[in-house]
């Protein structure tokens, strides 16, 4: 099929940055889209221009670097998935496809497609982990029996690839989805219960302070979300956080 | 040099223990005098980095991603193995080092095979104190699953997300040390070459792949923990980034490369669609538990499938051949990887592949749909439960464990995997070869250690199921921080590395320089032409079998296209800005220097041996065939071009272990 | 505590206490008018109680006055805190492809709320405070009406029909706003019941009875007077 691409292109962070237009031919419905990017940035490169710049590595869905806004929507129109999962199948020959960067001002654009999501990264650092050395030294790990449920539930939460689809779908860039999963991993573990008064508190902080938006539970981050994380993590979130604050 | 392993004297099961009361130990005090670098955040550089930090170490650890927690390492998805023995089937430490051995094909090092199933069972123990989600049975007690080449089920698993959430583990870890200020974290930066002074690593060079801006950075010790380099075959279960730029950097500067030529090539992947394919989808091989592969028994069939006249469901059980129940009544499914992958490519190669590239086979969970489906009913009390009835039970069976696997492939394959076999092919997936280490992990450069797979590590010539998380984690936790104390313990007094000695400056100039001509260069290629190119030849003549002549010739190709992409390779905008292709060039320059060596160990390597099979050297039946006289590791020595590299054997002495024929007919 | 408040989940809850507040005044508001269909009489009587009785006068109407104005004042702080995070918008964004309409626009119909409060506050709010407090007037009579005058005062006020179609308007939006805020009220709360199906059921009732009935009444006695 034929597509046309709008793409937004920017130099660097200080750049303004706008919206360019590009023709793509012979793409294959069983190429995902980031392949297909890949024949127009080689297509750009042949003809001596800049290839766009976007996140991808592991290119199977689980190591939450890409981010692209795909007609309106994080990943793109299919659900579940990732954009490196996403398949042109999706499209139809004509169509005209928007791309944008993940849209938030805690996650500024660095080239192009490519964002600053260390945010994130400094959320974990306030408390996301469990305060265990690695000496070799702990228990057995037979010694607490945690129910199948909790185990279960608490693998959903941690699911989550860190890719930011929620942030930049959610219409207040709230990063509450991302933030509730941690909290929710270790709140439904005793492992986690020692320091779970802490850990909210500190990650709620610190996203805070990152300048992401408030929730508003208009349920968007859940529907995008490759990995389906729950919105009830989001409100398990809010009761510890209120337990922690009583 | 000579090559000395260091491996402790002793009984294999006290050497690790003896080895640990007598080393040299550094004061905690001290510690905060000393730097170590990490490069690399997957399971084994992240839990490196986090336990040298714990220990009071100043660790700097580099990702060329933008957050340590998207290392390759997180797609992993079947399991751990851990010698813990709670389904009390017999495992034990000495059967996890004995089949790991086994499965090796007889070409690993006793010794770190032994310590590594020694810590094995407290990995698990970590990863639970962590926080890591592994499934539970209804009691509440951690569930096992068994993986191919094994007689146990000693294998944990967190959904199919296995290597997600034992990285996310060794992230956290980190977190807590980033947040105490013991590691400071550099993403997106990428080491371009290791600093050499005094005869020993003293710092790396690294490039931000933000800015483009080179920089320095010293230490009393540089860990590379960057992984493997399946990305030489350009197509592979890799991610993207993945590269060999770090192991083969220290390579350059003394570090000698082992077994390059040792390559897992993985049995459940899903085949290939067309050229412009960038990689390759794994599927866990746990799916071999439950899944029965074959092809059709007739080559008419054959015919009929690939015209879409015929669906494989039509086909009845004796017109289908189960090639693996067929070869290997023991093992069946569950042969080793290597085994299973030959067998797919054997029944492909005549001309019995399934999908129009004719490289695809069957994995049908028809069977295990009814064997569960007939099962839940009697648990449920259906009395004659239908056909459509007993499905449907047995699909809810096999979703519970596998669903993501079943979507992941209807995503890609669009085909829906419930209602047809799903079609596999074997993918490069895992590279056993890797810079040589001694018994403490360390490289024939002092204060150079490699771990994970980056190092050539305990897989021998073939790496069992759920055994690369194992060792990952084992390497980073719970053996580096011992052998890296040992000699930093004389370095207490060494103060500050400066970064202004002659050697960073002249490492710094040679990165410069290379950065400058790959942008100034006016090419007329991509890196990504010759990255397919390269791949190409890689698979043709280094994939799955291998033969003299083809190797000589892969050899020439190699050389010949590596010295056309040096004059006419483009890289197209400037050095100092994000630019993706300029990181993929230099990437690219060593895939082209490591494909030729991995060629001429396979060459070198007249047996075939696990991964390793070369058409010279084979069983009657179509066997590998070792020969007793290579029961030893290649070693390679950098003296320029790869073609002129020095070979030394470190020999391999079986005294716990009986070196047997492997069969697991 | 205090600390809770200022984070951005306190915030929320804070937002959510006021409305779950502000849902049971608007119950109790609806059953009150009712009974100016169902009963003139009872209607007068319970209206001079709620009018008079010093508990509701000096205590409900304060908190209910601070609610409301709580309620607002917050959501305009958050929802201009919410499109301050993205400084650069989208320029194709598919919202509806994962959220209702109702969810995203919770300021719009709370603008049309706050400005039917306005309208409601000049019809009905101005003149009794003006009756009983700057006049001093807590009869509830009126000359030329027998009896109390709440109910004759509200039909009259239904007799304009623009005024009629501005509150149907008005409520229309009110359940709209429902429509979202009621179960994500509860989910604020960190309660996942809201995402149960009976409370969402429960939810989608109320935002549908509760603005209904009010233009029901608006819609009868104009019809009636």
């Amino acid at each position: 099929m034929n597509l046309t691409l709008k793409i937004w292109r920017q130099v660097d962070a200080k750049d303004k940055g706008k919206m360019v237009d590009y023709k793509v031919t012979e793409i294959s419905g069983s190429m995902s889209f980031l392949e297909m990017m890949d024949v127009l940035n080689e297509q750009l490169v042949n003809a001596g221009e800049q290839p766009v710049a976007f996140d991808h590595d592991c290119r199977e869905g689980i190591c939450g670097m890409c981010s692209m806004y795909i007609n309106g929507e994080a990943h793109g129109p299919d659900r579940g998935v990732t954009t490196c999962q996403l398949h042109m199948r999706m499209f139809k020959d004509g169509d005209t496809i928007t791309i944008e960067p993940w849209r938030a001002g805690a996650f500024p654009v660095v080239k192009d497609l490519v964002v600053d999501r260390s945010a994130f990264d400094r959320i974990q650092h306030a408390g996301g982990y469990i305060s265990v050395n690695t000496s070799g030294n702990t228990q057995d790990a037979n010694a607490i029996p945690i129910s199948k449920q909790a185990a279960d539930t608490a693998m959903d939460a941690a699911t989550c690839i860190g890719c930011g689809a929620c942030v930049a779908t959610c219409k207040n860039s709230s990063a509450m989805l991302f933030v509730g999963a941690k909290v929710s991993q270790y709140a439904l573990l005793p492992q986690g219960q020692v320091e779970a008064a802490d850990r909210v508190r500190n990650m709620v902080a610190q996203m805070d302070l990152e300048g992401f938006g408030n929730c508003t539970n208009t349920g968007a981050c859940e529907v995008e979300c490759p990995k389906g994380i729950s919105l009830d993590n989001i409100a398990r979130m809010n009761r510890e956080l209120m337990k922690a604050s009583i | 040099m000579a090559l000395d392993s260091k491996i402790p004297k002793g009984p294999i099961k006290d050497k690790w223990t003896d080895y640990k009361n007598h080393i040299n130990l550094v004061n905690p005090a001290n510690k905060r005098h000393i730097d170590v670098i990490v490069v690399g955040t997957g399971l084994a550089g992240g839990s490196a980095s986090a336990t040298l930090a714990e220990l009071g170490y100043n660790v700097k650890a580099f990702a060329y991603q933008d957050s340590p927690r998207r290392a390759h390492s997180i797609a992993a998805q079947g399991g751990i193995n851990a010698a813990k023995n709670y389904q009390g089937d017999g495992d034990s430490t000495y059967r996890l080092f004995y089949d790991t051995v086994k499965g090796g094909d007889y070409r690993s090092r006793e010794a770190n095979v032994y310590r590594l199933a020694e810590v094995s069972a407290n990995i698990i123990d970590q990863c639970v104190a962590q926080g890591v989600p592994f499934a539970r049975d209804y009691g509440g007690l951690l569930d096992n699953r068994s993986f191919g080449g094994v007689l146990v089920s000693r294998t944990f698993y967190a959904k199919g997300q296995t290597g997600q959430q034992l990285l996310l583990g060794a992230y956290s870890a980190m977190n807590r040390q980033i947040a105490r200020g013991k590691i400071e974290m550099f993403n997106r930066h990428e080491m371009l070459d290791v600093v050499v002074v005094d005869g020993k690593a003293r710092g790396i060079i690294a490039r931000n792949l933000v800015t483009g801006e080179i920089e320095r950075h010293s230490a009393h010790a540089v860990v590379i923990a960057s992984g493997g380099y399946g990305n030489v075959y350009f197509l592979s279960t890799n991610a993207m980034g993945s590269n060999v730029t770090a192991g083969w950097k220290v390579h350059k500067k003394g570090a000698y490369f082992a077994n390059p030529c040792y390559t897992q090539i993985h049995p459940t992947c899903i085949p290939r669609s067309g050229d412009y394919q960038s990689k390759l989808t794994l599927m866990s091989e746990s799916l071999r538990n439950d899944g029965r592969i074959w092809v059709p028994k007739n080559l008419d069939d054959v015919k009929a499938i690939r015209e879409g006249s015929k669906k494989p469901t039509e086909l009845t059980e004796d017109q289908r051949d189960y090639y693996l129940e067929r070869r290997y009544p023991a093992f069946g499914n569950l042969v080793p990887r290597d085994v299973a992958s030959r067998a797919a490519k054997e029944r492909c190669d005549a001309g019995y592949g399934v999908n129009a590239t004719g490289e695809a086979v069957y994995l049908d969970f028809a069977a295990s749909f009814e064997r569960y489906g007939k099962e839940q009913a009697k648990i449920q009390n259906i009395s004659n439960p239908s056909e459509a009835k007993i499905k449907e039970l047995g699909q809810e069976i096999v979703k519970a464990k596998y669903g993501n696997l079943f979507q992941m492939y209807e995503k890609i394959v669009d085909e829906n995997p419930y209602e047809t076999p799903m079609m596999i092919y074997p993918a490069v997936h895992y590279t056993m070869g890797g810079v040589w280490v001694d018994y403490n992990l360390m490289t024939t450069i002092p204060g150079c250690y490699a771990i994970g797979e980056a190092n050539f590590s305990d897989h021998g010539a073939n790496r069992l199921g759920a055994s690369a998380l194992m060792q990952g984690l084992a390497d980073g936790y719970f053996v580096l921080p011992y052998t890296i104390g040992d000699y930093l313990a004389d370095d207490i007094r060494t103060g500050k590395i400066s970064t202004e000695s002659s050697e960073f400056e002249a490492a710094e100039k040679e990165v410069t320089e290379r950065i400058e001509f790959f942008i100034n260069n006016e090419g007329t290629h991509s890196v990504d032409y010759y990255h397919k190119k390269l791949g190409k030849i890689m698979w043709d003549k280094c994939g799955m079998s291998r033969n003299a002549e083809g190797l000589e010739i892969a050899i020439e190709e190699i050389s010949a296209l590596r010295k056309d992409f040096w004059q006419h390779v483009n890289v197209p905008g400037t050095s100092t800005e994000y630019n993706e292709q300029l990181a993929k060039a230099g990437r690219v320059a060593d895939f082209l220097e490591l494909g030729e060596l991995f060629a001429k160990d396979a060459l070198v390597r007249e047996e075939s041996a696990g991964g390793h099979f070369r058409e010279e050297h084979q069983t009657e039946d179509g066997e590998a065939k070792r020969i007793k006289e290579f029961q030893f590791v290649s070693a390679w020595e950098y003296k320029g071009e790869p073609k002129d590299a020095v070979l030394h054997k470190e020999e391999l002495a079986y005294e716990n272990i009986e070196v047997k024929e492997r069969s697991y007919k | 505590m205090s600390g809770f408040f200022k984070s951005s989940i306190g915030r929320k809850v804070a937002m959510a206490l006021s409305a779950f507040f502000l849902m049971f005044f608007l119950l109790q508001h609806l059953a009150i008018n009712i009974l100016s269909v169902l009963s003139p009489d009872t209607f007068n009587e319970v209206s001079h109680f709620m009018g008079t009785n010093p508990l509701v006068q000096f205590a409900l109407q304060p908190v209910l006055i601070f609610a409301v104005v709580f309620h607002f004042v917050m959501g305009f702080v958050l929802e201009l805190r919410n499109s301050k995070a993205r400084k650069v918008s989208y320029a194709k964004n598919n919202g509806a492809a994962n959220s209702s309409w109702m969810s995203r626009n919770m300021i719009w119909s709370g603008i049309t709320i706050l400005a039917f409060i306005g309208l409601h506050f000049v019809d009905f709010w101005f003149p009794e405070i003006n009756t009983k407090f700057i006049q001093g007037d807590w009869s509830g009579t009126m000359e030329g009406i027998e009896g109390f005058r709440y109910h004759e005062e509200l039909v009259h006020k239904f007799a304009n029909p623009l005024r009629v179609g501005a509150y149907a308007f008005c409520f229309v939006l009110l359940g709209l706003h429902l429509a979202h805020g009621f179960t994500s009220a509860f989910q604020s709360m960190g309660g996942t019941a809201g995402r149960k199906k009976t409370l969402q059921n429960i939810g989608k009732a109320y935002a549908i009875i509760i603005p209904a009935g009010f233009i029901f009444i608006a819609i009868y006695h104009h019809l009636n007077h």
